[in-house]
C-alpha cells in the first residue's frame, strides 16, 4: 500500500492538470484554446495549471505568432509522459485494492 | 480522495483522450448507403456491358463514357451522403465538424487517395489499363488505413480488407469487376452496418 501512495504524484492532483496531461499524451501538441474548450476551464485557471506543470518540466511551452495573433502550443515532455503513466497505474491499483 | 473520485478521474481521462484525438462522429449509415450506391452503379455497368456485346471495353467508346459517368455519380452520391450524415451526427454529439482534428483526418485520407488517383491517370494515359481496378482498391485501402488513426478503429479493418482485395485483384485482373463489387459494395455495407450497430444506435 505504501508503494502505491508513493507513486501518486502531487503535481497531477487536480482534474484540470490531469486533463491537460491526458490530452497531451495522445496528441503531438495542443494549443491554449483547444485545451480551454476540451476542459471547460477559464483563461486564468488554465494558465495557472499549465504554469504549474511547466515548472516541474512535465510540459513544454512554445509561443509563436500566427499572423498577428499569438499562439501558444503545449507539448508533453518525456518526463511528463513517464510520470503520468506512473500516476495512472498507481490510481488503477488503488481502485482495485479497495 | 475516495476511490470513487479516482474512478471518475480515470473515466474522464479516457473520454478526453478519445475526444481530443479521434473524430467519433463518422456515420455508419453513410457507409451502408455508399455500398448500396456502388452496387446499383455496378448493376448498371454490368447491364450496359452485356448489352454492348463487345468483349473488351474500348476507350472513347460510348460505353466507356457511360462507365466514367457511372463511377462519378456513385462517387459524388457517396461523398455527399457521408458529409450530410456525418455533419448531422456531429451536431447531435455537439462535436465540431471543422477543427484541427477533422483537418488532420481529411488530409491523412485525401493525400494517399489523391496520389493514387493521379498515378492511375498517368498509367491510363500510357495505355496500361489492366491494373486500374486493383490500384483503386489498393490506394483506397491505404487511405482508409492512414485516416483510421484519427477516427473509429473499425475503419482500419475496412482499410486492410480493401488492400487485400486490391492485391488479389492485381493477381486476377480479369475478375476486377467482381473485386470492385465486393470491395466498394459489400464491404462498405458490412462495415457500415457493424459501425451503425456499435456506435449510432443508442
Amino acid at each position: 500500500m505504501k508503494n502505491i501512495i508513493l507513486n501518486i504524484n502531487k503535481a497531477f492532483d487536480h482534474r484540470i492538470r490531469l486533463g491537460i496531461m491526458s490530452v497531451l499524451m495522445v496528441n503531438e501538441y495542443a494549443d491554449f484554446n483547444t485545451l480551454k474548450e476540451l476542459l471547460g476551464a477559464t483563461d486564468g485557471n488554465l494558465a495557472s495549471h499549465t504554469k504549474a506543470l511547466e515548472k516541474v518540466d512535465f510540459i513544454k511551452v512554445e509561443k509563436q505568432f500566427i499572423g498577428r495573433k499569438p499562439n501558444t502550443k503545449y507539448i508533453a515532455t518525456e518526463l511528463g509522459k513517464k510520470e503520468f503513466k506512473k500516476h495512472i497505474d498507481a490510481l488503477e491499483k488503488l481502485i482495485k485494492n479497495k | 480522495m475516495s476511490s470513487e473520485n479516482y474512478l471518475k478521474d480515470i473515466s474522464e481521462i479516457k473520454t478526453l483522450m478519445n475526444k481530443s484525438s479521434r473524430f467519433i462522429s463518422l456515420s455508419g449509415l453513410s457507409g451502408i448507403l455508399a455500398g448500396f450506391y456502388a452496387l446499383i452503379g455496378a448493376t448498371f455497368a454490368y447491364w450496359f456491358y452485356t448489352l454492348d456485346g463487345n468483349e473488351y471495353i474500348v476507350i472513347e467508346s460510348e460505353i466507356f463514357n457511360f462507365l466514367i459517368l457511372d463511377i462519378l455519380i456513385v462517387g459524388i452520391l457517396s461523398v455527399g451522403t457521408a458529409i450530410f450524415l456525418t455533419t448531422k451526427k456531429a451536431k447531435k454529439n455537439d462535436e465540431k465538424i471543422w477543427d484541427s482534428l477533422t483537418r488532420r483526418l481529411l488530409t491523412s485520407f485525401i493525400v494517399p487517395l489523391l496520389a493514387g488517383g493521379i498515378y492511375i491517370l498517368i498509367i491510363l494515359n500510357q495505355q496500361k489499363y489492366g491494373q486500374t481496378g486493383a490500384l483503386m482498391l489498393l490506394f483506397y485501402g491505404l487511405a482508409l488505413l492512414n485516416a483510421s488513426k484519427y477516427t473509429l478503429g473499425d475503419v482500419k479493418y475496412l482499410g486492410y480488407t480493401q488492400i487485400i482485395l486490391g492485391l488479389l485483384c492485381a493477381v486476377f485482373p480479369s475478375y476486377g469487376f467482381w473485386f470492385w463489387v465486393i470491395g466498394f459494395g459489400f464491404m462498405h455495407i458490412i462495415y457500415g452496418a457493424s459501425m451503425y450497430y456499435k456506435y449510432d444506435r443508442k
